[in-house]
C-alpha cells in the first residue's frame, strides 16, 4: 500500500464535502433526537417540565429546522459539492465562498434553534426563522448558487449531468420561495421580532406555496439529484432512461409550484385556487413516478445487489417510499379525502413517510457510498449498515402505521354523529384515543434514531481508521524503501 | 431549419438556468399574484377591526409559544365543524392577521371562535395547568404566563411595524379621523398609536383577565386575545348566500 493518496482526493476539493458530511451526521442525530423528544411530549406530557424552553410549541421548530435544514441541508450541500465536481471533472469554483457557505449554514441552524427556544418565531411553519437569520440564509444561498453555477461553467465535460439539473432547480426554487415567504417588517433594528408583510389569506397562500415547495424542491428535487448520481454509481449501471429523466425533470420543476394550495382545501381562499392545486397534484403523480421508475429500473441487471449490499438496499427502499408517498400525496390532495385527513395525524404520517422513508434513506445510502471515498478507505462495518437498515425500516413502518390509524380515527371521530344528529364525541375524547398511537409513534422514532446513532458511530470509526492508515502509511513507505 | 434538441440545454449552463427559472415561476404567479389584486377574496362584512394593543401583544405570545403547531384557527364549512366550533371562518376575519395563524394540525381543538366560550378564570386555570380543567389534555402547562409581567415598552414600535404592513393603526390626527369613520369612535381610540400604552393598561385593568389588577401579566394579554377570537363579526346580519359567493 505505497500509494495511499487516491487521485480523486487530490483532484477535487473534498475538504468542504467532508465538513458537510460530518455535520449531516451531527444534525441527523440532534434533529431526530429532538423529534423523538417532542413525539414523547405528546404521549407523556410531563416531559414539557413546565418550562418555556422545553415546551412542545417552541421545540417543534427546533426539530423541523434541525432535520430539514440541518440534516437535509448539510446532506445536500455535501452531495451537491461532491457530485458537481465529479460529474464536471473540475474543482469547486470559489473555494473561499464554499467555505463561507459551510460556516454560514451552520450558523443559521444554531441561531435558528436558539431563537426558537428563546421565543422568537415568525409563526409560519418551516419558516420560523426571524428576519436577521433569513437575511443570513439569503446571503449563504447566493454564495451557494455562485459556487455551484461557477463550477458548472468550469466543467471539463461538454454535457451537464442530469443530477446537476435537479440540484440547480432546487437552489433556484429555494431562493425564490425563501425570499417571497419571508418578507417581513421588523419591529426595530435591534430586535428579532417582525411581522409578515402579508396577512390572512394572502399570507396563507404564500406560506403554503413555500411550505409545499420546501417539500417539492428542498426535499424532493434535490434528493432526486442525489439519487441520479449515487444510485447508478453504486449499482455500476447507467441511468435506466435518459429520455425519462428529461421529461420528468421539466414536468416536476414546472408542476410542483402549482400544488401548495392543497394545504388550504376548504379554507377561506377562493375555490378555484384549491381546485387548480388538486388538479396539478394529481398530474404530479406522473413525473414523480417517472423519477422513481428511472431510479429503480437503473438496477435492472444488478438486482442481486439487493441481497448482498445493504447500501443498495437503502437506496432502493428510499425510492419505494418515494413512490408510495408521491401516491399518497395526490390522494390526500383530493378535496374529499382532504376533508377527512386535514388537521389530523395522517398529514404528519405522510410527511414522515417522505422525510424518513425517502429523504433520510436516500441520504443514508449516498453517505455510506460517499464517506469511504472521501477518506479513501473502506466502511468500518457492513454489518452495522445492515443493522441500521433494519432499524430504520422498522422505525418508519411503526411511525407511519401509527399515524395512519390515529389520523383516520381522529378524522372519523370528529365527524361522527349519534342517532339524534348530535356530535358523537367531544374533542378531548379524540385526544384520549390518540394516546397509544402517540406512544407507538415515539417508539418508531426511537428505532429510527438508534439507527442514525449507529450510522454516526460507523462513520466515525471509518474516518478514524482512514486517519490511522494515513499516519501509518509514510512509515511503511520509509521502511520498504 | 432550426431543430430543438435537449442537448443544447445540457451543454449551456446559462440557458438551463434561465429555462428552469421560467418553469418554476409560473405556478406561483398564476395562483398567488391575482389574490393581491382581486377584491373577491374578502367578504364585505362589518365588525372586523385590528387588534387592540393588549390583544396584539397576546397574539405575539400566541406565536411565540408556537400555539399554531397544535391549534388551528380556520373552521371549514362542514356540519360537524359548524356544530363543534361555529360558523365557518371568513377570509376577512383574518385580514389583519400578520402572520396568519390558520394552522395545519389539530392536536387540540380549533380556536378560531374560542372567544367568549369560556370564562377568563377558566382560561387562566387551563393555561396554568390544562389537566386541572380537562383531565385528558396533553397540552403543556404554561405557568410562566401568569408570573411574567407583560413587556409593553415597545408596543408603539410593534404597532408602527404593523401599520407599515397595512394595518390601519393611526399615527396622527388625520388617520385617527379616518378610523373613527371606519370603525366608530370607541374602536378608533384603541387603534391610536400615541395612546397605545395607556390603552393597553386600561384594557388589562378593566378586563381583569388574570384576576390580578395590580399588574399587567402575559396571561392578561393572551387571554384578552383568546377572548376576542372569532367574535368580531355578527353572523345574524348575514345570509349564507351573501358569504358563499366569495369562495
Amino acid at each position: 500500500m505505497a500509494a495511499t493518496s487516491n487521485p480523486a482526493t487530490e483532484q477535487y476539493n473534498f475538504d468542504i464535502v467532508r465538513k458537510f458530511a460530518i455535520m449531516t451526521l451531527f444534525w441527523g442525530v440532534v434533529g431526530m433526537f429532538v423529534g423523538v423528544y417532542i413525539a414523547s411530549e405528546l404521549a407523556w406530557p410531563f416531559l414539557n417540565f413546565d418550562s418555556p424552553y422545553f415546551s412542545f410549541g417552541r421545540f417543534r421548530p427546533v426539530h423541523t429546522g434541525g432535520v430539514i435544514f440541518g440534516f437535509g441541508g448539510s446532506a445536500l450541500f455535501a452531495t451537491s459539492y461532491y457530485v458537481v465536481q465529479r460529474t464536471c471533472q473540475t474543482r469547486l469554483f470559489a473555494p473561499g465562498l464554499a467555505t463561507f457557505t459551510f460556516w454560514g449554514w451552520q450558523a443559521v441552524i444554531v441561531l435558528a434553534a436558539l431563537s426558537y427556544v428563546m421565543g422568537y418565531s415568525q409563526g409560519k411553519e418551516y419558516a420560523e426563522m426571524e428576519w436577521p437569520i433569513d437575511l443570513l440564509i439569503e446571503v449563504v444561498w447566493v454564495a451557494y448558487l455562485i459556487v455551484f453555477v461557477g463550477t458548472l461553467m468550469n466543467r471539463k465535460q461538454p454535457h451537464i449531468y442530469v443530477a446537476n439539473w435537479f440540484y440547480l432547480s432546487f437552489i433556484l426554487a429555494t431562493a425564490l420561495l425563501h425570499t417571497f415567504n419571508n418578507i417581513a417588517i421588523p419591529v426595530g433594528l435591534f430586535t428579532l421580532k417582525s411581522y409578515s408583510l402579508f396577512a390572512g389569506p394572502q399570507d396563507a397562500m404564500t406560506q403554503w406555496w413555500y411550505g409545499h415547495n420546501a417539500v417539492g424542491f428542498f426535499l424532493t428535487a434535490a434528493f432526486l439529484g442525489m439519487m441520479y448520481y449515487f444510485v447508478p454509481k453504486h449499482a455500476g449501471r447507467p441511468v435506466y432512461s435518459y429520455r425519462l429523466s428529461i421529461v420528468h425533470f421539466w414536468a416536476l420543476s414546472f408542476m410542483y409550484m402549482w400544488v401548495g394550495t392543497h394545504h388550504l382545501h376548504w379554507t377561506a381562499i377562493p375555490d378555484w385556487t384549491s381546485t387548480l392545486a388538486a388538479t396539478f397534484s394529481i398530474m404530479l403523480l406522473l413525473p414523480s413516478w417517472g423519477g422513481m421508475i428511472n431510479g429503480i429500473m437503473t438496477l435492472s441487471g444488478a438486482w442481486d445487489k439487493l441481497r448482498t449490499d445493504p447500501v443498495m438496499r437503502f437506496m432502493i427502499v428510499a425510492l419505494s417510499f418515494y413512490g408510495m408517498s408521491t401516491f399518497e400525496g395526490p390522494l390526500m390532495s383530493l378535496k374529499d379525502v382532504n376533508a377527512l385527513s386535514h388537521y389530523t395525524d395522517w398529514t404528519v404520517g405522510h410527511v414522515h413517510s417522505g422525510a424518513l422513508g425517502w429523504v433520510a434513506m436516500i441520504s443514508f445510502g449516498s453517505l455510506y457510498h460517499m464517506i469511504p471515498r472521501l477518506w479513501n478507505t473502506q466502511l468500518y462495518s457492513e454489518r452495522l449498515v445492515n443493522a441500521h437498515f433494519w432499524l430504520a425500516t422498522i422505525g418508519v413502518l411503526l411511525y407511519i402505521t401509527a399515524m395512519w390509524i390515529s389520523g383516520i380515527m381522529q378524522g372519523l371521530m370528529w365527524r361522527a354523529f349519534d342517532d339524534f344528529g348530535n356530535l358523537q364525541y367531544s374533542f378531548v375524547e379524540s385526544v384520549a384515543a390518540m394516546h397509544p398511537f402517540y406512544a407507538m409513534r415515539a417508539i418508531g422514532g426511537m428505532f429510527f434514531l438508534t439507527g442514525m446513532i449507529i450510522m454516526a458511530y460507523n462513520c466515525f470509526m471509518t474516518i478514524r481508521q482512514a486517519q490511522r492508515a494515513e499516519q501509518a502509511a509514510p512509515a511503511v513507505a520509509v521502511a520498504s524503501a | 431549419m432550426f431543430k430543438f434538441k435537449h442537448e443544447s440545454l445540457e451543454t449551456n449552463a446559462g440557458l438551463l438556468l434561465v429555462l428552469t427559472m421560467l418553469a418554476i415561476s409560473v405556478g406561483g404567479l398564476v395562483e398567488i399574484a391575482p389574490l393581491f389584486m382581486i377584491d373577491s377574496t374578502m367578504e364585505k362584512v362589518d365588525g372586523v377591526r385590528p387588534y387592540s394593543p393588549l390583544e396584539q401583544r397576546g397574539r405575539d405570545i400566541y406565536t411565540r409559544e408556537g400555539c399554531y403547531t397544535c391549534h388551528s384557527q380556520m373552521i371549514r364549512p362542514f356540519r360537524d365543524e359548524q356544530l363543534r366550533y361555529g360558523h365557518y371562518s371568513l377570509a376577512s376575519e383574518s385580514k389583519y392577521d400578520h402572520p396568519f395563524q390558520w394552522g395545519s394540525k389539530r392536536t387540540g381543538p380549533d380556536l378560531a371562535r374560542v372567544g367568549g366560550k369560556y370564562s377568563n378564570e377558566w382560561h387562566v386555570q387551563h393555561l396554568i395547568k390544562p389537566t386541572s380543567v380537562v383531565p385528558e389534555s396533553v397540552m403543556p402547562n404554561y405557568p410562566w404566563l401568569q408570573s411574567t409581567p407583560l413587556d409593553y415598552s415597545d408596543i408603539g414600535d410593534r404597532m408602527r411595524a404593523l401599520r407599515t404592513t397595512g394595518v390601519p393603526y393611526s399615527a396622527n390626527a388625520e388617520e385617527y379621523k379616518a378610523n373613527v369613520e371606519k370603525f366608530g369612535e370607541a374602536v378608533a381610540k384603541t387603534l391610536h398609536i400615541p395612546d397605545a400604552q395607556k390603552n393597553l393598561i386600561a384594557q388589562a385593568q378593566e378586563g381583569n383577565y388574570d384576576s390580578d389588577r395590580t399588574s399587567v401579566s402575559e396571561m392578561d394579554a393572551l387571554v384578552a386575545y383568546l377572548q376576542v377570537l372569532g367574535t368580531m363579526v355578527d353572523f345574524r346580519q348575514y345570509k349564507p348566500e351573501d358569504l358563499v359567493k366569495y369562495r
